[in-house]
């Protein structure tokens, strides 16, 4: 049983088309990698999955429940996403414990105890337990990052969407976050996310897709694409990738 | 403590830290000696001039300063009266009007229209304008409930007026936080009220601070404006004795009671101003 459908997603900004037709199924406990150049549209389809972009045309369904329909409660669809963006948007006016307890206790209505509760057991969990007073400006890159995705998981949804979450790290730090995701995969999170990690994303990934133009050009799993990839612009994609040393 | 080498100053640098004071002092030196020659040669220059007696006795007659004083500076407890109670009103109308062209919701258009219209029309309307309509129009009106002191209707127009400028400083406030911020409290399920109220607004609260604080000492100025309808207050004070004396020392003690007002709301906007500067840099 499939939790989140997207069938024939359109997206445009002004004349250029970031996203023409794209099709994806992603199953529950399965990590879905989106890999493919700048541009290729990659943000802008998890954009379009938690409806921060407005799609053209297309439909999304989560759970069998059409969220693009003008009528669905967005905030509502939202509650059921956990994202994570590249630049972390951690809130820098609120200590790391009001981070992660806000949307729990605002839009889940949880109490306070409970929500710091959780909250120290999620940063406990990852290593930041010391780290709970602490103001975002004081925590380093990859700190800022475990905590930003401590604040999506405090939500507990049903699907994380992780957007470049490494991209603005220094490799020293690029390890602990992505230790992070690897736990999280263990524990059964299901997950869509966009990397230029390609080493990692083969090793985590269920299904890897290569987007490229705004057109989904091929999908499987890691082995398959990293190994013997069907199209040209995939073979293109994975040897600049390896001339560049990011393999 | 973590091992490692040890500091040991060179002799190298204990020679440049040594020439580096001695720069510093003659630093020092040179521009306290200029300040006393250009302040003396100014004070010569001044006394000298033909005119300078005729000046001394109207602007600076020590006898004239103590006689009008206690009068001013009872006329100024009504600058700071009006000061203190408009202040709060207008941060109040100002985060409204604000916050009312910051909504969406398409029920609200009338009332966003009206917030528009306010802001245009009354950063439009010069202040002193505002407070002869307000002052002398509203009790013209004869309408019930319209009240007649002078220092409620002085209130009433400088939060009219300010009211409008200090809406936009809120509104670029709100504007400039980054839409970043927006996503992500939109994307863990807040709503747009929460999302401003949480996330957005004690942001932008911060950086409203020093443009806020400027408004501020304009309108502690602005308060004398409130003598044109008849309010007697610092300025209007100044004005009685001068007219009965002709001497302008009176306005010298108005002038300076503004400025003792003025200076220490300025110099902490600057402080702010810097601690800011400072944060952003770090």
């Amino acid at each position: 049983m499939s939790v989140l459908t997207i069938h024939s997603l359109w997206k445009s900004f002004g004349d250029n088309v970031v996203l023409r037709g794209v099709d994806l199924e992603v199953s529950q406990h399965e990590v879905v990698s989106l890999i493919g150049a700048s541009g290729s549209g990659k943000s802008t389809l998890l954009r379009c999955v938690n409806l921060l972009e407005t799609p053209d045309d297309g439909t999304i369904h989560l759970d069998g429940e059409e969220i693009t329909d003008p009528r669905a409660d967005v905030d509502a669809v939202r509650k059921r996403f956990g994202t994570v963006f590249q630049a972390f948007n951690l809130f820098p006016h609120m200590t790391v414990m009001d981070n992660i307890t806000l949307a729990p206790r605002q839009v889940h209505r949880v109490g306070r105890a409970q929500a710091e509760q959780e909250a120290h057991d999620l940063l406990r969990r990852f290593g930041l337990a010391d780290k709970a007073g602490a103001y975002p400006d004081r925590l380093s890159g990859g700190q800022q990052q475990r905590v930003a995705i401590i604040r999506a998981l405090a939500t507990k949804p049903r699907v994380m969407l992780l957007d470049e979450v490494t991209s603005a790290l220094d490799p020293m730090l690029v390890v602990e976050v992505l230790a992070i995701i690897r736990e999280l995969k263990e524990s059964g999170m299901t997950m869509i996310l966009t990397t230029h990690e390609m080493s990692f994303c083969r090793d985590i990934s269920d299904t890897v897709c290569f987007l490229d133009g705004g057109v989904l050009l091929e999908k499987g799993p890691p082995e398959k694409i990293f190994t013997e990839p069907e199209h040209e612009r995939t073979r293109a994609f994975l040897s600049s990738v390896l001339e560049s040393g990011r393999f | 403590m973590t091992a490692g080498p040890v500091w040991v100053k060179s002799d190298r640098q204990r020679e440049r830290e040594r020439i580096l004071a001695s720069q510093g002092r003659r630093t020092t030196s040179i521009a306290t000696a200029s300040t006393i020659l250009f302040v003396a040669l100014a004070g010569v220059v001044v006394i000298n001039s033909p005119g300078w007696p005729r000046v001394r006795d109207t602007f600076f007659d020590p006898e004239m300063f103590l006689r009008a004083a206690p009068a001013v500076a009872e006329g100024f407890l009504v600058n700071i009266k009006i000061f203190l109670i408009a202040e709060p009103l207008i941060l109040a109308v100002g985060l409204v009007v604000a916050l009312i062209r910051g909504t969406r919701s398409p029920a609200l258009f009338p009332v966003r229209a009206l917030a528009t219209l306010y802001v245009d029309t009354f950063r439009g309307v010069p202040t002193l304008l505002v407070i002869l309509m307000v002052g002398f129009g509203l009790p013209a009106l004869k309408l019930q409930g319209v009240p007649a002191d002078l220092t409620t209707l002085g209130v009433i127009a400088l939060t009219l007026s300010y009211g409008a400028y200090v809406a936009e400083v809120f509104r670029s406030g709100i504007e400039s936080i980054h839409p970043s911020q927006v996503a992500a409290a939109r994307s863990l399920g807040l709503s747009h009220g929460k999302t401003l109220r949480f996330v957005v607004l004690p942001q932008a609260a911060r950086r409203v601070v020093v443009p806020l604080l400027n408004d501020f000492v304009s309108l502690q100025k602005d308060t004398a404006l409130v003598s044109t309808i008849g309010l007697v207050e610092a300025l209007r004070q100044a004005q009685i004795i001068t007219s009965q004396t002709f001497n302008y020392t009176p306005y010298l003690v108005a002038s300076l009671l503004f400025i003792l007002l003025t200076i220490p709301l300025a110099r902490y906007t600057d402080h702010l101003a810097a601690r800011a500067r400072r944060r952003q840099g770090s």
